[in-house]
């Protein structure tokens, strides 16, 4: 059983109490959404909290540039995603469900309102619909109750956690759409189908989503979809809070989010980006740090001032080449901002870029202004 | 092990007005936006007083001093 090549259908749904929380946790299914979080751990949260009270939070904001994965999901199989869903409702005892997708997501909302309305009334009934503004930071958690709240989608602190008071106060399980339809599948049929869904981008031959089975090396995940366009030049894993990787090491990679956490390493919500061989790799992280310090919900100073200086001083490299001072400023400057924020926004900012200072520490030493060259 | 203070941040309410850092310079320090950085750890006993008029201080009211579990 796969979650894109089954066809999606409404059967009645499977008769499952408060012990598939067991089955949810020795299953190991991990978080989908990015942070990988233990699904059965999460379950568990809400369902100790839950006086008949508990929120599902149905989370399809998909706020990562480059992933497609939980629109083409919510597209394919959202009777799957509801499904996992109303189990939910019925495990953690949960008297509302909120479809959390973001507003440009229009064809994946059609489709998940179309599969709702097919549903019977008294499940349809649970449910209310919340459009996810088309911020990086509006997938969080926490803003995402912040949203169903008060209408803004910017993270609050922690604790209190969403499974302690979350929308309406109430313990509120908030689950990214691909993990909730691996737990569908769990009720139904007794296992997890062992796959996950990544979306390839840059250099694929054929750039889109595709669903491989945990363990797979990304190489072979890559060559199944159809290969490469050309040699990439580095691997960008996990999205723009991931880590660049070298190709050859990327290559022998296994997709699988606890040997890869050993290597600190993150699949975050499965994007995997190729950068072409002509990129420039220094150019490339400069982008991606201003589209990062933009997407700031400003709130925190060392978050709102911190990425842009990091911005400024990458962007600085980019633009007018090599600078030490500006380096040195970009090792001193990741160091503080860490752990500085009420969200990890910061946090998987400096990830990523330490990884590019790491990477491609000749790169960013020698790297020459394009400028220069052109007038050269 | 005994009952310890450390002192904690309100990110979201933090202004950077800096006046935490200037009364508790032995635990705060700020970043290059003026942000605080706190030192890591309890709060040693003597300090104390200066960590409870930096908390009484703060115009914004972002920073607490907090029961810890931290062995001293």
């Amino acid at each position: 059983m796969r979650l894109l090549d089954s066809r999606d259908h409404l059967g009645e749904l499977p008769r499952v109490g408060p012990r598939f929380i067991d089955a949810l946790e020795s299953s190991g299914l991990a978080g989908r959404g990015g942070a990988g979080f233990p699904a059965g751990v999460k379950w568990r949260a809400v369902a100790q909290r839950s006086r008949g009270d508990a929120v599902i939070l149905v989370n399809g904001a998909e706020g990562e540039p480059r992933s497609k994965k939980d629109r083409v999901l919510m597209c394919a199989r959202p009777h799957l995603i509801l499904d996992g869903a109303f189990i939910a409702a019925r495990v953690l005892r949960a008297g509302r469900i909120v479809l959390y997708i973001g507003e440009r997501h229009t064809a994946a909302r059609d489709s998940m309102l179309r599969a709702l309305g097919e549903r019977p009334e008294p499940e349809r009934g649970l449910v209310s619909l919340a459009a996810a503004p088309a911020r990086y930071v509006a997938g969080a958690e926490a803003a995402a109750v912040h949203m169903v709240n008060e209408g803004l989608a910017t993270p609050t602190n922690t604790p209190p956690y969403p499974f302690e008071r979350g929308v309406d106060g109430a313990p509120t399980l908030v689950q990214n759409v691909e993990t909730l339809a691996h737990a569908a599948l769990l009720a139904r049929t007794g296992s997890i189908p062992g796959t996950m869904l990544l979306t390839l981008a840059g250099a694929a031959a054929r750039p889109g989503v595709v669903e491989v089975d945990e363990g797979t090396t990304i190489g072979e995940a890559i060559q199944r979809a159809g290969g490469v366009a050309e040699t990439p030049r580095a691997v960008l894993l996990g999205g723009y809070f991931g880590s660049w990787v070298e190709p050859e090491r990327a290559w022998k990679l296994q997709l699988d989010h606890r040997s890869l956490r050993d290597q600190d390493l993150g699949l975050g919500c499965g994007v995997i980006g190729l950068l072409p061989a002509r990129g420039c790799p220094v150019c490339e992280t400069a982008g991606i740090m201003r589209y990062l310090a933009t997407e700031s919900s400003a709130q925190c100073g060392p978050c709102f001032f911190g990425l842009r200086a990091l911005a400024d001083a990458c962007t600085r490299i980019a633009e007018g080449g090599a600078d030490p001072d500006a380096l040195r400023r970009l090792h001193r400057w990741s160091a503080d901002v860490r752990g500085r924020g009420a969200c990890k926004h910061p946090d998987g900012a400096v990830i990523f870029l330490s990884s590019a200072l790491t990477v491609f520490a000749r790169e960013f030493a020698e790297h020459a202004s394009h400028q220069e060259r052109r007038i050269a | 092990m005994s009952r310890a203070h450390g002192l904690v941040v309100d990110r979201i309410k933090c202004d950077g007005r800096g006046l935490c850092a200037e009364l508790l310079p032995e635990l705060i320090r700020l970043d290059d936006w003026g942000y605080p950085i706190l030192a890591p750890g309890a709060v040693p006993q003597h300090l104390l007083p200066l960590a409870q008029r930096a908390v009484e201080e703060c115009p914004v009211l972002a920073i607490a001093l907090r029961r810890t579990e931290h062995r001293r």
